[in-house]
C-alpha cells in the first residue's frame, strides 16, 4: 500500500464521508482515492474550484455534520491557511493533510521535504493552538489519519496529518490493527432543549462543546469573531480571553495523551537522534550503524510534532551529552528542542533542504566518535 | 407580526446605518421563506464578511458566518453533505464579486441548490467606502478619488452565462418586485443568483451626489429599466442603467441530485 492511499483508507476507518479537495502533486492520491471509494460508500467527494474552497467546503460539510477531510500540498496549504484559523475559531473538526513537498513558493513539487513544520503550527493568522500528527510510515500514515479524524472530533478543532512526499509515495507492507481494535470518536451531541440551546456553552470537564448537525432541529449562529456562548460576535475583554483560553486548554489538559512517539535504546545511551516523517527512517538507518559501531546512541522518533512534546523530549534528552535532530528543512524543529533542553547540553541539526532525502551517513556524521 | 419568528428580535437593533438598504432585502429573504413554507430549521444561511453578511446574524435560522469572499464554497459543502437542507449564501459586491468571484461562476456551472442573494450597494460599506466590481464609472470612491475609471461588472450575465437556474435582479425601491423575484428564486431546484440593489448613503450617496436616502431610492427609480425594455435599447442608451427582471429561468437538473444518482449507480452496480 502507498503512504497517500493509507491516508484515505486511515480516514475512512474513521468515518470519513466527505472530502473536497484540489489536484495538487504530491498529494493528488489521496484525492483520486476518495474520489473512487466514497460514493460507493455514499459518501461525497468533490474537486473544488481552488484549494481555499475546498477548505471552506470541509467545514461547511463538517458542520452539516460529516466527518470530513482534504488534502493538499505546500502551496495548497498556504491557501487554505485562513480558513484553518476559522475552523479552529469556529470549533469545526476536520483533517487537512499536507503531503510536504520542497518550497518556497512552487519549489520542487515532487521531491520531498519538512519546510511546512512551522506552517503547520503558525500558518494561520492569531493565536492559536494547533494539532499536528507526523507519519514515517506506510502504517503510521494509515493510523495517524485515523486517529487525526477521532481526534478533530473529539476536540472540535482541524488537525493536520503532516506527510512528506517520500511517505505519500512510498509504498510498504503493512500491518493494520483489526477494525475492532479501532475505536472511533464523534462529535458529541446536545441533548437539551433546541429553544435554549447554546452553542457554547460550557458544562463539560473537557471544556468541549456539543456540535449538533444542520437541519437537527437545534439552530444556531457561527461566527469567526470573538463569540460568547450564544455564538454571537462580542468584543469584551473578558469574553475574548475566555474564549482564546479554553481553545488552547481544551488540548493543553489532555496534552500527555496527545504524546505519540517511538524510542530506541534510550536508556543505554549517551547521545540521541531525534527525527519525524521521511528523514525518521534515516534517522533509524544512522542509529543502527552507530550501535553497530559500538556508540551509546538512542533515538526519538516523534509522530506528534504540534503540541510539541516538551516532557517526551526532555526526558530523553536530559541525561545526554550531544543530541542530533534530523529533517529536511533549514532548522525548524530544533528550535523547540533548544528551547525545552538544558543550555548545557550540545545540539546538532542534520538537516537538508535540497530536495534529495536526508542519508543516514549525513546523520551519523553529526554524532560524536563516529569517524 | 407574522415574520416576526424569522429574526432573531433580541438582536436587534442591527449595525447598519440609517437609511441602508440592507434591511428590506433582508426583510425580503423572509417572506420568501415564509412563502415556500420552509422549515426554518432545515434553513442554512451563509454569508461572508462585509455589512450585507451581517444579516445572517439578525436571521433565525441555522447560520453562518464565514470569511471574506467564500460563502458559497462553504454553502456548497454544507448543500452536498447534506441536500435536504435550504441553503441560502447572503453576500456583498465586494464579498461576491471581487474576492468571491470565482466560487460565484463555479456553482453556477454546478447548477448546485443553494440561492445567493447579493445585496448590491455598490461599495465596500464595512471598510468605509472604497470602489467594488460593481461600483458605476465615475463613482468617487475613498480608493478612487478621482473618479473610478472601471466599469462594473453584470453578475446577472454572467451567472446566466455560467449555468444558473435562475437569475434576476431587483431593487430596493422596488421592494415588491424584489419579493417576487425572492419567491421564484427560492422555489428554483437548482442554483439562483438574485441581485438587490440596495443603497450605502453613509459611503456612497454621500460622495456621489445623492445626499439623502430618499434621493439613492429616486436614483434607482429613475435608473431602473425592466429587462424587456432594455432589449430595444442600444448599448450606448443602457450605459449607467439598472436593468432589472429575470434574466433567465431553467430548470436544469441540480448538482447533488445529479450526485445521489450517481452514487445510487454506482451502488447499484456493486449487487
Amino acid at each position: 500500500m502507498q503512504g497517500n492511499e493509507a491516508c484515505v483508507e486511515g480516514a475512512l476507518d474513521a468515518g470519513v464521508r466527505f472530502y473536497a479537495g484540489y489536484p495538487i502533486t504530491p498529494s493528488s492520491e489521496i484525492a483520486e482515492d476518495f474520489a473512487a471509494k466514497l460514493p460507493p460508500l455514499g459518501g461525497k467527494f468533490i474537486q473544488m474550484e481552488d484549494e481555499i474552497a475546498s477548505m471552506a467546503a470541509v467545514v461547511g460539510a463538517s458542520l452539516a455534520g460529516q466527518k470530513a477531510v482534504t488534502a493538499t500540498s505546500g502551496p495548497g496549504f498556504s491557501l487554505k491557511q485562513e480558513i484553518i484559523g476559522f475552523a479552529t475559531m469556529v470549533e469545526a473538526p476536520c483533517v487537512i493533510m499536507n503531503v510536504q513537498r520542497a518550497g518556497p513558493s512552487t519549489g520542487l513539487p515532487t521531491s520531498p521535504a519538512q519546510g511546512d513544520v512551522m506552517q503547520a503550527r503558525w500558518g494561520t493568522h492569531g493565536d492559536h493552538p494547533a494539532l499536528v500528527l507526523c507519519p514515517s510510515s506506510v502504517t503510521d500514515a494509515y493510523l495517524l489519519s485515523f486517529q487525526a479524524v477521532n481526534w478533530a472530533e473529539r476536540f472540535r478543532t482541524p488537525v493536520i496529518v503532516l506527510l512528506d512526499e517520500t511517505i505519500g509515495h512510498l509504498r510498504e507492507r503493512v500491518r493494520l490493527p483489526g477494525r475492532e481494535e479501532m475505536v472511533i470518536s464523534s462529535r458529541k451531541q446536545p441533548h437539551g432543549d433546541p429553544e435554549t440551546f447554546q452553542p457554547y456553552e460550557i458544562t463539560d470537564e473537557d471544556l468541549i462543546p456539543p456540535l449538533p448537525p444542520y437541519g437537527g432541529g437545534y439552530r444556531f449562529h457561527t461566527t469567526g469573531l470573538y463569540h460568547d456562548e450564544t455564538g454571537f460576535p462580542s468584543n469584551r475583554p473578558e469574553v475574548t480571553d475566555r474564549l482564546l483560553n479554553r481553545l488552547h486548554e481544551k488540548i493543553d489538559k489532555y496534552k500527555e495523551t496527545l504524546f505519540l512517539y517511538e524510542s530506541y535504546g534510550l536508556r543505554q545511551a549517551n547521545q540521541l537522534i531525534i527525527s519525524y516523517g521521511a528523514s525518521a527512517r534515516s534517522a533509524k538507518a544512522a542509529w543502527r550503524k552507530a550501535r553497530e559501531k559500538g556508540l551509546l546512541v538512542g533515538l526519538l522518533i516523534l509522530k506528534t510534532i504540534w503540541p510539541f512534546p516538551e516532557e517526551i523530549v526532555t526526558q530523553a534528552g536530559h541525561d545526554k551529552n550531544n543530541i542530533v535532530v534530523a529533517e529536511m528543512n533549514k532548522g525548524q524543529l530544533i528550535g523547540e528542542v533548544e528551547r525545552v533542553m538544558d543550555k548545557r547540553i550540545p545540539i546538532r541539526g542534520a538537516n537538508r533542504a535540497d530536495g534529495v532525502l536526508i542519508t543516514p551517513e549525513q546523520i551519523l556524521a553529526k554524532l560524536e566518535g563516529v569517524n | 407580526m407574522e415574520l416576526e419568528k424569522y429574526f432573531r428580535v433580541e438582536k436587534l437593533p442591527h449595525i447598519w446605518c440609517p437609511g441602508c438598504g440592507h434591511g428590506s432585502v433582508m426583510m425580503s429573504i423572509a417572506k420568501g421563506v415564509d412563502k415556500l413554507g420552509w422549515d426554518p430549521k432545515k434553513v442554512v444561511v451563509v454569508s461572508g464578511i462585509g455589512c450585507s453578511s451581517r444579516a445572517a446574524g439578525y436571521l433565525n435560522f441555522n447560520t453562518l458566518h464565514t470569511v471574506h469572499g467564500r460563502p458559497i464554497a462553504f454553502a456548497t459543502g454544507v448543500k452536498l453533505a447534506n441536500p435536504e437542507l435550504h441553503v441560502i449564501v447572503i453576500t456583498g459586491d465586494g464579498d461576491g464579486a471581487a474576492i468571491g468571484g470565482n466560487h460565484l461562476i463555479h456553482a453556477c456551472r454546478r447548477n448546485i441548490g443553494i440561492n445567493v442573494v447579493l445585496f448590491n450597494n455598490q461599495i465596500y460599506g464595512m471598510t468605509s467606502g472604497q470602489y467594488s466590481p460593481m461600483t458605476p464609472e465615475g463613482s468617487m470612491a475613498t480608493t478612487s478619488p478621482f473618479g473610478n475609471i472601471e466599469p462594473p461588472f453584470d453578475l446577472c450575465e454572467l451567472t446566466k452565462s455560467a449555468g444558473a437556474n435562475f437569475v434576476a435582479r431587483g431593487t430596493v425601491y422596488h421592494l415588491p418586485k424584489l419579493d417576487s423575484y425572492m419567491e421564484k428564486a427560492f422555489s428554483k431546484k437548482g442554483f439562483s443568483y438574485l441581485e438587490a440593489i440596495s443603497q450605502c448613503p453613509t459611503y456612497y450617496g454621500r460622495r456621489n451626489k445623492l445626499k439623502t436616502p430618499l434621493e439613492m431610492l429616486e436614483w434607482q427609480k429613475e435608473n431602473s429599466i425592466d429587462i424587456k425594455k432594455a432589449k430595444d435599447l442600444d448599448p450606448e442608451e443602457l450605459k449607467g442603467k439598472i436593468i432589472t427582471g429575470i434574466f433567465t429561468e431553467r430548470d436544469e437538473e441540480e448538482y447533488t441530485v445529479r450526485y445521489d444518482k450517481l452514487i445510487a449507480s454506482v451502488q447499484g452496480g456493486k449487487k
